[in-house]
């Protein structure tokens, strides 16, 4: 850091010294692992490179193991995105104070992992050069056409989500001068934080946020239409839609926690990202394993009694077959683990969470697993022999590489804009009384 | 209205696979290399598939020639996001090569999974080079290709049909699955037109549809064996 930088950065008030602190000082670790993350990105595009020369021969793929790799981390991060979502959208209806110092953080994962989640289906194209083909010969009754359209509308509605919230922080930062003062004069837009434009903006977000809500529904109910519109034994099922958007918010929140533990330790933010935060995360996670329990139960209770041959061939493929690991490991991500850490006060610390939420991600990335491998390999005709399908190293560099990027992409926003809000954190201090007369009136007597 | 449509006398079929053979030649299929084909690649429009039934020592085979099915409600053209596969006016459901984007939607929504999936170019031996059909395109690597009932066979039968003004006769078009099998298990034709073996044979007491409940509405139709 310059001195005439830290002189600047010094003279702030403590909010803004805090939280513009990463934008201005980089540490040598950070640089060690953006280029650990940026090889491992490089040697992604590198594989995709050799895919797109040699064809999708180069995958594990095959007949009928159609969808592999790819399919799963389609879905697996379009689900992590629901994380902006549900934590700023539903918190900010809902007037949820705690939210404040986790929006941004949040905010930011959706929009990076949308669109690490859409090239996903494009890095399995056959043939990646007529991808427009789907505007040009769009064939509306195809459920990955719904998709096309509703990813896009939730790539932009979260764009604009993600970037309103941060006018008055990017003012900021252009009046304090420490940074690229062009840059930042351009992308705040003028903004001046007037009570006209506060009030304007504040709008626009509120909004926003009650927007953002059903195309989000929408997003992942049709991903797992995909699936559930198919005559496939164990996708066929009227559940996938709400299944996956329930899975998609339980994954996206147990992303949040794992994020927020890095930057909290990496970036020191204790006093942003506290104690109460991971408790009340956690509480969430808690009822969200439950209901993920409860959806994974219904769905296989219902194919189990019904007793269907084609059905029981998956079924039995993954509770005791070929599928059993990745299965009975889901289920210990998912469900065990978290129930076991969220369930008590004592192991819903920082630490307790951040287990619990690595525990949740891994868990869903198996049950996008789950769901895609063993019905593409188990055909319903019994008298078609079954698949197998073992990943390639392509895939698996690929996979490595978009995880990496993702993680590279978030580490390079947080040293563009800060992590946490602060206009967002100030106002939250400033409204103290305002949210204290409300609380009160909850329980004003009528006396 | 012309439905084309195929009749499978399973009690005939020995399961010599002469039709898998007609069909690559006929079709321009690539040939798969060993290795290849053991990860599950091989292509073959018209397959044989062995199913044994019964518990050792009372077992027995039986074989199902298996070409697409030709649905009236095929499942696959409902998913293909650009119109790729599509349903003619007489019933047969093919698929447009060069606009397809090879995301295999349409290969996971067919229950029969007869949608075959180029994992690489093309590739034929060089005796194999020697008689490739000109009638038929090559597919290039990333496209989903499948059984066309020799759609080819069709088009020359009606310009034929049309030079001689007349209508399309049954043995004007058989695909090569149907010409060359040896016990004529394989029957080809219009399923409306009463003066066409199938339409007799599918009203069978033995004739059945693989997965019938799933209402596709296939229009190959088997004849279950005799025991």
């Amino acid at each position: 850091m310059r001195r005439e930088v830290a002189e600047k950065l010094a003279s702030l008030p403590p909010d803004e010294r805090v939280l513009l602190r990463p934008l201005v000082d980089t540490s040598r670790g950070f640089y060690v692992m953006a280029g650990v993350f940026g090889a491992i990105s490089l040697l992604g595009l590198v594989s995709y490179i050799l895919q797109v020369r040699y064809g999708l021969g180069r995958t594990g793929l095959n007949r009928p193991g159609y969808w592999g790799i790819y399919i799963i981390c389609f879905v697996f991060f379009i689900g992590i995105s629901h994380a902006g979502t549900l934590i700023s959208a539903i918190l900010r209806v809902s007037k949820a104070e705690w939210r404040r110092s986790i929006t941004r953080s949040a905010e930011l994962i959706t929009v990076l992992v949308i669109g690490f989640g859409a090239i996903q289906p494009v890095i399995d194209l056959g043939r990646p050069d007529r991808v427009l083909n789907v505007l040009l010969h769009a064939q509306w009754r195809s459920p990955l056409l719904w998709d096309v359209i509703s990813i896009g509308l939730y790539f932009m509605s979260c764009t604009i989500y993600l970037y309103l919230p941060l006018l008055p922080d990017l003012a900021i930062i252009r009046d304090s001068g420490i940074k690229a003062p062009r840059f930042y004069r351009f992308l705040a837009a003028g903004y001046t934080d007037t009570p006209v434009q506060r009030h304007r903006l504040e709008r626009a977000i509120g909004v926003l946020s009650i927007v953002v809500i059903p195309i989000a529904v929408s997003v992942h109910t049709v991903i797992g239409w995909i699936f559930a519109m198919t005559l496939r034994p164990m996708w066929h099922s009227t559940i996938f839609g709400p299944y996956f958007v329930m899975g998609a918010i339980y994954s996206g929140i147990a992303a949040i926690l794992v994020a927020m533990a890095v930057l909290r330790r990496v970036y020191h933010l204790e006093n942003y990202f506290k104690v109460v935060h991971f408790d009340y995360l956690g509480r969430l996670l808690l009822i969200l394993s439950l209901l993920w329990f409860y959806f994974t139960f219904a769905e296989y209770l219902t194919a189990f009694y019904g007793g269907e041959p084609g059905e029981m061939r998956t079924f039995w493929a993954k509770l005791t077959g070929t599928f059993a690991i990745p299965f009975w490991a889901m289920v210990l991500g998912c469900f065990v683990i978290p129930l076991a850490l969220m369930s008590r006060q004592a192991t819903r610390t920082p630490v307790g969470t951040t287990i619990a939420g690595i525990a949740v991600v891994i868990g869903m990335w198996l049950e996008r697993y789950n769901i895609v491998v063993p019905t593409s390999v188990n055909p319903r005709w019994e008298v078609e022999s079954i698949g197998h399908y073992l990943p390639s190293w392509i895939e698996l560099s690929i996979m490595a590489g978009t995880f990496s990027g993702f993680i590279l992409l978030y580490m390079i926003a947080t040293k563009i804009v800060p992590i946490v809000s602060i206009w967002e954190i100030k106002e939250g201090r400033a409204v103290v009384q305002e949210v204290a007369d409300r609380v009160a009136k909850y329980s004003e007597s009528y006396a | 209205m012309t439905r084309w449509g195929m009749v499978i006398d399973l009690d005939r079929c020995t399961g010599c696979a002469a039709c898998e053979v007609a069909c690559k030649s006929e079709n321009n299929i690539a040939t798969v290399p060993p290795h290849q084909a053991e990860m599950g690649r091989v292509m073959s429009w018209m397959r044989v598939l062995a199913h044994t039934v019964g518990d050792f020592p009372d077992t027995h085979l039986e074989f199902y020639p298996r070409p697409c099915m030709h649905c009236d409600n095929p499942p696959c053209i409902k998913v293909c996001p650009v119109r790729a596969t599509y349903i003619d006016p007489e019933g047969i459901v093919g698929q447009i090569y060069p606009r397809c984007i090879g995301c295999r939607y349409c290969a996971n929504a067919c229950p029969f999974t007869v949608k075959y999936f180029n994992w690489y170019g093309p590739e034929w031996s060089d005796s194999e080079r020697q008689h490739l059909n000109p009638d038929v395109s090559p597919r290039t690597k990333g496209v989903i290709e499948k059984c066309s009932f020799c759609h080819h066979r069709l088009q020359r039968a009606r310009e034929q049909a049309r030079a001689e003004n007349r209508d399309v006769r049954e043995e004007d078009y058989q695909p090569a699955c149907a010409e060359i099998c040896p016990t004529r298990a394989i029957v080809f034709g219009d399923l409306d037109n009463p003066t066409h073996h199938v339409a007799e044979l599918k009203e069978d007491p033995r004739a059945m549809r693989i997965m019938e409940d799933l209402g596709t509405q296939p229009k190959v139709y088997y004849l279950r064996a005799r025991r």
